[in-house]
């Protein structure tokens, strides 16, 4: 399992608290879009070569490395499928997302 | 499962965009950010006009990029990007790289002009475009970059963009430029490798990275790689080098140049072509090809 990544959302309480000049207070972290996803993605690790081109095509940094193998961060992959379709020994598999 | 193998990874691992972010699935504009950054590394700011990346970001207070952010107006990218790299020479930063980084609409169409501003004096920045071929953001209007055939919510089906893209290359070609290169989301290493290089020149440098759009291009969301691969493998977005306008480098030569119908048949903005009209755009595209191959060989 990989480790949880998460932020909290920013609620302001007062004006004080808003900063004058408008800067980012925070990462996007909190927002969970593995909740866009109705189609998720199987990584069978037997047949995995370790190539990394998963991890090297998810446009949403969802395929995260733990010990020299990709594992995918369902909290935020939106299920767009490339990893699947770029993976060379096609041992990534779509399947219907369970509710 | 018990190999005891190291991952084979191409490409540094520190990543500085997040997820979380707003981009839809399989956006090729978030993979341009996280390649192009991954070169550029964190002592870089963005000078972001309106365009899907404005978006994609995140809305106030937050950002999924982990480097400062300068949202400015449509037209103003660039000239951002050098009121932004002037203020920093005024504290005694001269180390910082300061990026403009707009669609193509806010390339080709609405901030040649400061671009164009920003190449004649060759302030020292880089100015990033990918391109999505339309204003996908406001909901796929036709752009000066949207290519021939093409549908878009301004150019229906019936009545088809009949025009070819711009030639912005040339068009920044012509400014004399110290460096530019145009580069695409499926040769990751090559757009990491082009941001380096732009990264140690002095003056303005240009990248001009193809970006594909599922939303916008009514593709499959896992074909994003595929039609990068192709659209460089079919000689229709070759990859190249200029160097100060003359010096023009082939970057990377097809195996063996295929017609351009797989290419067009990925994608649901093209479904309506005639064959006779894929036949002129197959001919406009090699036409482009042999003019490219010879300002590659007479330099
Ligand atoms: C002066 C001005 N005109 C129009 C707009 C509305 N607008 C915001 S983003 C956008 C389209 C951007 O297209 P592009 O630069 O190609 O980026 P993309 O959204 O495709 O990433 C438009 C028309 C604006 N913000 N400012
Ligand atoms: S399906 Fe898409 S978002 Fe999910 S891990 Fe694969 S490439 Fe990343
Ligand atoms: S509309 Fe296209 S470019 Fe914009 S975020 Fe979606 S996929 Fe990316
Ligand atoms: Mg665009």
């Amino acid at each position: 399992m990989p480790k949880k990544r998460d932020a909290k959302k920013i609620n302001f309480t007062s004006i004080a608290e808003v900063p004058t000049m408008p800067m980012s207070l925070g990462s996007m972290l909190w927002n969970k879009t593995g909740t866009w996803r109705n189609i998720r993605p199987e990584i069978k690790l037997e047949d995995c070569i370790q190539c990394g081109i998963c991890w090297k095509f998810c446009p949403d940094m969802s395929i995260l490395i733990e010990n020299e193998w990709p594992v995918v961060d369902y909290d935020f992959c939106k299920g767009c499928g490339i990893c699947a379709e770029e993976c060379p020994a096609k041992c990534i598999v779509m399947v219907e997302e369970r509710k | 499962m018990s190999k005891e193998k190291k991952m084979k990874l191409s490409l540094p691992t520190e990543e500085l965009v997040g997820s979380g972010n707003l981009a839809c699935q399989g956006c090729g504009a978030t993979l341009a950010m996280r390649y192009f950054l991954k070169a550029l590394g964190p002592k870089t700011v963005l000078c972001i006009p309106a365009c899907c990346w404005s978006v994609i970001d995140g809305p106030y207070p937050y950002s999924c990029l982990g480097v400062p952010v300068h949202h400015s107006a449509f037209e103003t990218a660039a000239s951002t990007a050098t009121g932004v790299k002037a203020g920093l020479q005024m504290t005694g930063d001269n180390e910082t790289t300061v990026v403009a980084w707009g669609g193509d609409g806010g390339t080709f169409d609405i901030g040649l002009q400061a671009l164009s501003g920003a190449a004649e004096r060759n302030d020292d920045i880089i100015y990033v475009c990918y391109d999505n071929e339309a204003y996908m953001n406001t909901g796929i209007q036709r752009s000066s970059a949207t290519p021939l055939g093409a549908w878009t919510t301004t150019t229906p089906v019936k009545f088809f963009k009949d025009q070819p893209k711009k030639d912005i290359d040339a068009i920044m070609a012509a400014h004399r430029i110290p460096y530019q290169a145009t580069a695409s989301i499926s040769y990751p290493e090559d757009v990491y490798k082009k941001a380096k290089k732009a990264k140690d020149v002095k003056g303005t440098r240009f990248l001009h990275i193809y970006a594909p759009c599922p939303t916008g291009w009514k593709s499959r969301p896992e074909d994003t790689i595929k039609l990068g691969r192709m659209v460089v493998q079919n000689c229709i977005f070759p990859l190249f080098e200029v160097e100060h306008g003359e010096k023009y480098t082939l970057t990377m030569k097809p195996a063996n140049k295929k017609p351009i119908d797989d290419y067009l048949k990925l994608q649901g903005r093209f479904r309506h072509l005639k064959p006779e009209t894929i036949k002129v755009m197959q001919e406009a595209v090699d036409h482009e090809w042999t003019r490219l191959l010879k300002l590659c060989e007479n330099r």
